[in-house]
């Protein structure tokens, strides 16, 4: 009788796990699972005339990328997204610091202040840097009939524009994770440090990066990861006239109808991925992760 | 809903199929694969419906509910943003979901070489002979089989006259920019557009599949692209009219909007030549309702209707008849839409490149990357 009923509990219990992770896993298998093998797949095949892939399979586009061209495309995508990384974790750790220390009601709109730009339309959103950065644009023109300059500025059609795109479309993913480490910062060792004698740079070095390193991390794979693939801004703010790794898969799949070569451009931004997650985790062992 | 209706169309068929293969039993075989062959001219066409997918802001508002008015066939109107997308939805679905689609002509010998096509029935078409003789003679298409011609134009380039020192009469104006057009300059960033200036300034045909003559190409535009403001497709005409650029590489009717903005801006074709482009109407080979699909082709090509289009998109229309009826004042603000049939045949047509357009896209990544 006991026994049965400890089954029956047991069975219910599996059953609710199941029930909780379910939809999930066949989300997890469906979408991201399923696309992920494909192009894995696609990427060693042979490019069919009218887009899709064919036998017989080669290593054909994995060695294309090696090629100067494509190889200046991959060292120019990661450094525009690992200098956008930079400057949104420079803004983003202050930004964080300070919301975690605002009083808890205000901290509330200061959240939803910075995921509040995610509710507008993105390609909306560039167009609105358009407008002010163009060389007859808003900044321009203030500039201009303050007589600070004389020509106006070529604040876009550039490669630091496109950092500056990425920065913006990306900056609410760095904030969130770091402020969700750093407002979980017991002040307790701050104060421990404090008292043992450290100084604002020595607590904040020894003590408080530390302990948020894991947002530090998560948010930068935030920034860093999706500018890789990010095809519009490169295209609106930087005038199309640079080639990312998300201008190059595009282009691949839409205009050369080359499926496995744009499958391996996207297999290098997984490698990446891979490769960077790997560091995460190890780096989140090692600070004793709290996020 | 979509499948309700293809499902019901498909009772209707195998109804309609094993009454005639009763009547004709004796006869033997049956020939199901002939169908797209044999239209019924009689057909009932409200009883048909249409999907068609169209570019954004390239049909004339009553086009489709006076077409719908006239034959009682409900229409739905799908856009998309490029040659690239449309084409590359109807490869993957076999042309599943459309009956009619609106593609540039390269891009709709594509589509018939991938099978996807239904072949025209002229019959069902009867305004074909509203189209000027010039349209059933392009490269791409001659004799209608597969498409026909919606719209036509040319490439050249869009200036303010006020902004340049002197009129650009040449490619090289736009290549090697005097200095102060340096950074006041748009080209094009399509594979076939953005390669165009540059094979035409150096005397080869648009369509050239030679390594040496598209390694020039290369070069000549890797030099030109860092006195360029940018690659632009959708807004150069914005830029001219703000005067953020001074001279654009622009299809005619693109220049036309920036000249509807300002009265300083001036289209002109380079001495060297350019290209002859056109936008085509194709029925797809897996539509169910392929009669009502000719009737709205042939409805857009009476001349009224396809006047309207002229004078929505500002571009040419291959119809004599209908440019005839535009408002002589339109021509006068636009002159470029009185170029004639003639003088639009003076430029190359762009044509399918097969398995050389790879090599384009390398070659524009190349350049874009340099």
């Amino acid at each position: 009788m006991t026994s049965e009923i400890r089954s029956r509990r047991r069975r219910a219990a599996l059953l609710e796990k199941a029930a909780l992770l379910g939809p999930g896993a066949i989300y997890g298998a469906a979408f991201l699972l399923v696309p992920l093998g494909l192009v894995v797949v696609y990427a060693f095949m042979s490019p069919s005339r009218f887009g899709g892939v064919q036998g017989p399979a080669t290593f054909d586009n994995v060695r294309r990328l090696a090629e100067p061209v494509y190889r200046s495309v991959i060292v120019t995508s990661v450094t525009l997204s690992a200098a956008a990384t930079l400057i949104a974790l420079a803004i983003g750790y202050p930004a964080a610091y300070a919301i975690s220390r605002l009083p808890a009601r205000w901290r509330t709109v200061a959240i939803v202040a910075v995921v509040l730009p995610f509710w507008t339309n993105f390609l909306i959103r560039m167009y609105a840097w358009i407008v002010l950065l163009n060389n007859e644009g808003l900044v321009n023109k203030v500039l201009g009939s303050l007589r600070i300059t004389d020509d106006p500025l070529a604040l876009m059609n550039n490669r630091p524009a496109i950092v500056l795109g990425f920065v913006y479309a990306y900056l609410p993913l760095m904030i969130l994770p770091l402020y969700a480490s750093i407002e979980r910062l017991d002040p307790q060792y701050t104060e421990a440090a404090t008292n043992l004698g450290a100084g604002p740079f020595t607590r904040f070095r020894t003590v408080v990066l530390p302990l948020t390193m894991t947002g530090v991390v998560t948010g930068s794979l935030f920034v860093f990861i999706p500018s890789l693939g990010n095809f519009i801004v490169p295209e609106l703010l930087g005038g199309a006239k640079t080639a990312t790794l998300g201008t190059l898969a595009r282009d691949q799949y839409l205009k050369a109808r080359d499926w496995p070569f744009g499958a391996s451009v996207a297999l290098v931004v997984l490698l990446m991925v891979v490769v960077i997650v790997g560091i995460q985790g190890r780096l989140t062992r090692r600070y004793g992760g709290t996020s | 809903m979509r499948r309700t209706r293809s499902t019901t169309h498909l009772t209707r068929w195998a109804a309609g199929t094993i009454a005639v293969a009763m009547v004709l039993a004796a006869c033997g075989d049956d020939d199901d694969g002939a169908s797209s062959d044999d239209l019924d001219a009689d057909a009932d066409l409200s009883a048909q419906s249409l999907v068609i997918s169209n570019w954004d802001a390239y049909t004339p508002e009553t086009l489709i509910p006076s077409f719908t008015e006239e034959f009682g066939t409900s229409v739905e109107l799908t856009t998309h943003a490029t040659n690239e997308e449309i084409v590359a939805k109807l490869l993957q679905s076999g042309g599943d979901g459309y009956d009619v689609a609106f593609v540039s002509a390269q891009f709709a010998e594509q589509l018939d070489d991938a099978g996807l096509l239904a072949p025209l029935d002229a019959e069902l078409i009867p305004n074909m002979s509203k189209l000027a003789p010039e349209a059933r003679d392009l490269p791409s298409d001659p004799g209608f089989e597969f498409s026909i011609p919606y719209t036509w134009g040319t490439t050249g380039l869009c200036y303010r006259e006020d902004l340049v020192s002197e009129a650009p009469t040449s490619w090289n104006d736009l290549l090697q920019p005097s200095d102060d057009l340096v950074g006041k300059i748009t080209m094009l960033q399509t594979d076939r557009w953005m390669m165009l200036p540059a094979q035409k300034s150096l005397g080869f045909s648009v369509n050239t599949t030679d390594e040496e003559e598209l390694e020039q190409v290369a070069d000549l535009l890797v030099a030109a692209k860092p006195n360029l403001l940018a690659f632009d497709d959708t807004t150069f005409y914005s830029r001219l009219v703000s005067g953020e650029a001074s001279l654009v590489q622009a299809w005619d009717g693109w220049c036309n909007y920036a000249i509807a903005e300002n009265a300083d801006v001036r289209f002109t074709i380079p001495t060297e030549g350019s290209d002859l482009w056109a936008d085509t109407m194709v029925i797809l080979d897996s539509s169910q309702n392929k009669e009502a699909a000719h009737a709205f082709i042939n409805w857009v090509l009476a001349p009224e209707n396809h006047k309207q289009v002229a004078e929505l998109v500002l571009y040419k229309v291959p119809n004599p008849e209908a440019m005839a009826l535009l408002d002589p004042a339109l021509i006068e603000q636009f002159p470029n839409l009185g170029m004639t049939p003639a003088e639009l045949l003076e430029g190359e047509q762009l044509v399918d490149l097969g398995d050389a357009t790879t090599r384009y896209t390398e070659i524009v990544t190349q350049v874009v990357a340099s």
